[in-house]
């Protein structure tokens, strides 16, 4: 079934069953692999993405469900402020252990950061508390998002 | 902070794979896709233990899309040998059984055939039409019940190793072990105080977030290349060709980036499978287990059950400790039974030692490393009776552990005679320590525990290559879990004298640098990171050659300093100091191209001790337990990185609470794992933790040119007796059986109650 979908600033057209969820419709149908696999039931956080930016679990969303709405994923984090903030702040701070998870964790980040500009510990443990890092570097998820935070003004 | 002695070492410069992980650029396991690649899947056991009658694949061989169906048939059967994974070790015969049942199925999810399909659809449509005759059989997933005489048998041939007297008759006991150190019963006569208590675990999952996942390419002309995730890529080739009958050279294993292992990733499942597979079917074939698959037939590590006897004087010497351990191995023999003897009093300095460990089969998922395999187990029992005897006794638990600490010259209960090691300096750390030193906030209580690793050297190559305009790529070949190739980095400029980023770390495939083992037992830093000095050593002796060259002196005649070239003395002759660059211009006219090499079997590796210091309070109603401070101290050595080394503590720190407080493999009376999910195996998150402080100890490993330590692996260790200490002091009930999840505590709790009222 001819899909279109917005990912990431453009206009993708494919095939995909109306069912399939959107984590398999970026990773096998249009290769964008940054967003990962976890668990399959939104236990996890490693599959976040966001529509209308807000965070979503891509693994259980079937992609007919998406509609108009704009899909981000950690390849086009980027090019948002609240993005940029937070990837500068997860290298300057040296978050990543294995990585694995970094991405879900980005982007759930970029999200809070967006509609809380200034978030405060609860703030910050209500909008990750979905999101598993098994290296254990929530002290620094923590530090990070504070430090991206800070930076402030352009988001 | 940086250390004062170096340039590079002791920075913390931006990792060399960190802009590809925070951009999604970065290829983990299943990120590896081929043309025309076929989608391949597993059929598991429902069952726990049944022996397999027959195995009809015929119809989902005839189902369209359907281009290759594999049994154990498919695999040659394999001698009973022996070989060595990281810290554990694995027979052949066994692991060609674990990754596809031959005989009988053993634990629910055990492989019993697979098939490679056009699409996911297929294949799992497939795997429905593959038809399995199961005669089931009794089955045993408890340790103590698996030793008793007539429990159900796992393998006919297993007859327990190291027993005396011997024992002739089959059982579930895999092997005995025995460590011994002068006479306890004279250390117990001279005891003025004795505690002894029984303890026990379950077993935990390593939790990586990756799944296991392998892409596989299978030439007419035999030869094979892999895409695996793994923390062993030389493992995965040396199984596949063991397995596949195939020689190593056929054989071309790519690692991936690599999502967590833990010691998890150093076996393999998939791959064999995959390489048959695309043998079969002439096309490429990719395999990636589903969360479920992963928890019910990978890894997991074990639980145990632990005996511990510990006697000591009024002044707070212990002057004899016992420890039995028998330890879950799943359905084939191999637990860490070994280390978690040997780690148990590895701590403490006693002269009357007796420690016995069980290897056990039952019917679960064939145990994997976890992090200091073995360590947590007998540490949760040993550390928990040590502040039991702090307690009756009235003494500071820092300082009944300085009292006993183990220190250079120590000779273990399994026979080592220590070198320089950093016992004593992390108590003193933590006890100096502010947050030691800060009195316990009102409705917390503080518990302290201290924990032990080995470290491991072994076989390691490496190779420094200077590019045409000077700048190097060090290659070496293990997967780098939590940033060792920026380590390596650091380690190479700080030998060559030049700018981190004018060195690119690189990990070669299994074709393209020597012979690496695992990742894994925290050698990486040191032992390939002593591969990767020697290469640059190497490197330098070539650059030295060369100037020689170009100044027409003898190679003795010059030095290296800074990066660059320089004569040695004036009598040399008056010559401008020649840079990396300036070599490799002239590189063609002075020998060609410009390069290092080293391989190593690397001894010494310098043991690590931890001390970690919890607050915690907890809900008497619900028995949870909320943690308000926790610092971790570690001997760790040099740390060349102290990021990474921060992160090693404080993410050893957080799957240790999680092993604490929530973690546990639950079976239904038919053997069935009930919580193969992140919904019912609950993984610590961030509103579950407070700020992991850290203090790193640097007693540098007189073995290594830059102290290293391995330092990934302590961190596990103190953390389960470090809470259920402060559990104790908090409330008065003293736990012993792990988890100390809130069900379990809020019984215990309410248990005691009558009985406090009582007294």
């Amino acid at each position: 079934m001819a899909t279109t979908l917005k990912i990431n600033g453009e206009q993708k057209t494919f095939d995909a069953p109306g069912d399939m969820p959107l984590l398999w419709v970026l990773r096998d149908v249009l290769g964008l692999t940054g967003t990962k696999f976890g668990c399959g039931i939104a236990q996890c956080g490693v599959c976040t993405v966001h529509i209308d930016g807000q965070p979503v679990r891509s693994c259980l969303l079937p992609v007919s469900a998406v509609g108009e709405r704009a899909v981000t994923t950690i390849e086009g984090i980027g090019a948002t402020p609240a993005g940029t903030k937070v990837q500068k702040a997860w290298l300057d701070l040296e978050v990543i252990q294995c990585g694995y998870c970094q991405s879900g964790q980005i982007m759930a980040a970029a999200a809070l950061l967006a509609s809380t500009p200034k978030p405060d510990d609860s703030d910050i443990d209500a909008a990750m508390a979905g999101n598993i890092c098994r290296c254990g570097t929530y002290v620094r998820i923590r530090a990070a998002i504070k430090q991206a935070a800070s930076e402030g003004g352009r988001s | 902070m940086s250390n004062p002695k170096y340039k590079w070492i002791g920075t913390r410069p931006d990792r060399p794979d960190g802009a590809d992980k925070v951009t999604g650029r970065a290829r983990f396991g299943a990120d590896f896709n081929l043309p025309g690649q076929l989608v391949g899947k597993v059929l598991r056991s429902p069952h726990a233990h049944a022996v397999i009658k027959s195995i009809d694949t015929s119809k989902a061989e005839a189902l369209p899309g359907v281009k290759a169906v594999v049994t154990a048939k498919d695999f040659p059967d394999q001698p009973d040998l022996i070989v060595p994974t990281g810290e554990m070790q694995v027979n052949l015969r066994d692991i060609t059984r674990n990754i596809m049942a031959r005989e009988k199925v053993l634990y629910e999810g055990h492989a019993v055939a697979a098939v490679a399909a056009t699409s996911e659809t297929v294949a799992k449509q497939a795997l429905g039409l593959i038809k399995v005759d199961y005669e089931v059989l009794p089955h045993v997933i408890d340790v103590a019940e698996a030793m008793k005489p007539d429990a159900p048998l796992l393998h006919d041939h297993l007859i327990t190793e190291g027993a005396n007297p011997a024992i002739t008759k089959p059982s579930n006991i895999a092997k005995r072990i025995e460590f011994k150190k002068g006479d306890t019963a004279d250390g117990f006569a001279k005891a003025e105080i004795v505690v002894e208590q029984d303890y026990t675990t379950q077993a935990v999952h390593q939790g990586y977030i990756e799944p296991h996942a392998a892409l596989a390419s299978a030439s007419e002309d035999g030869q094979v290349q892999v895409w695996s995730t793994t923390q062993g890529h030389f493992q995965v080739r040396g199984f596949c060709s063991r397995l596949l009958n195939l020689e190593t050279s056929q054989i071309r294993v790519t690692p991936t980036e690599i999502g967590g292992g833990f010691g998890g990733k150093t076996v393999v499942y998939l791959e064999p499978v995959a390489i048959r597979l695309s043998q079969k079917s002439g096309k490429p074939v990719k395999m990636v287990m589903s969360r479920e698959e992963v928890f019910r037939a990978s890894g997991p590590a074990p639980g145990g059950n632990v005996h511990v006897k510990i006697g000591a004087t009024k002044g707070g010497r212990i002057v004899a400790a016992e420890c039995t351990v028998a330890m879950q191995a799943g359905a084939f023999p191999g637990s860490p039974v070994g280390p978690a003897c040997m780690c148990s009093f590895a701590c403490y300095d006693i002269d009357n030692v007796h420690i016995v460990g069980y290897d056990v089969v039952s019917n679960r998922p064939k145990v994997a490393a976890y992090r200091a395999p073995g360590a947590p187990i007998s540490a949760w029992a040993v550390e928990s009776t040590i502040d039991i005897l702090a307690q009756r006794l009235s003494i500071d638990p820092i300082d009944l552990r300085l009292e006993n600490a183990a220190k250079k010259g120590t000779k273990t209960a399994y026979g080592v005679t220590f070198n320089t090691i950093g016992m004593v300096e992390t108590l003193e750390a933590a006890k100096n320590s502010d947050h030691y030193k800060t009195p316990v906030k009102p409705g917390y209580a503080r518990g302290v525990a201290a924990g032990f690793w080995f470290n491991v050297g072994a076989d390691s190559s490496a190779a420094a290559h200077v590019g045409e305009d000077g700048t190097v790529t060090v290659i070496s070949g293990n997967p780098d879990i939590g940033g060792s190739r920026a380590s390596l980095a650091l380690m190479a400029a700080e030998e060559l004298g030049v700018d981190y980023n004018k060195v690119r770390p690189v990990i070669a495939d299994t074709a393209s640098i020597g012979f690496n083992f695992v990742t894994g037992g925290s050698r990486v830093t040191f032992a390939t990171g002593l591969a990767v000095v020697n290469s640059v050593r190497d490197l330098v002796r070539e650059l030295k050659a060369r100037a020689a060259k170009i100044w027409n002196v003898d190679p003795e005649a010059v030095i290296w300093e800074n990066g660059m070239a320089k004569p040695a003395g004036s009598n040399v002759g008056e010559f401008e100091p020649l840079s990396i660059a300036q070599l490799a211009a002239q590189a063609g006219r002075t020998g060609g191209p410009i390069n290092g090499h080293a391989q190593l079997n690397v001894t010494g590796a310098g043991p690590g001790f931890g001390v970690h210091v919890v607050d915690l309070k907890v809900d008497h109603d619900t028995g949870l337990v909320t943690i308000g401070r926790y610092t971790a101290a570690q001997d760790v050595g040099t740390a060349i990185h102290p990021s990474y080394v921060e992160g090693q503590l404080q993410g050893g720190a957080v799957q240790g609470i999680g092993w604490a407080l929530n973690e546990e493999y639950i079976y239904n009376a038919k053997g069935k794992l009930e919580n193969p999910g992140f919904l019912d195996y609950r993984m610590p998150v961030a509103s579950d933790l407070p700020m992991i402080e850290t203090i790193l100890v640097e007693v540098p490993n007189p073995t290594h040119p830059y102290g290293v330590r391995g330092v990934g692996e302590v961190p596990i260790v103190p953390p389960t007796a470090a809470i259920g200490n402060a559990i104790d002091r908090a409330t008065g009930v003293r736990m012993t059986d792990l988890p100390m999840s809130p069900p379990r505590l809020s019984e215990a709790l309410d248990a005691a109650t009558p009985r406090m009222a009582a007294e």
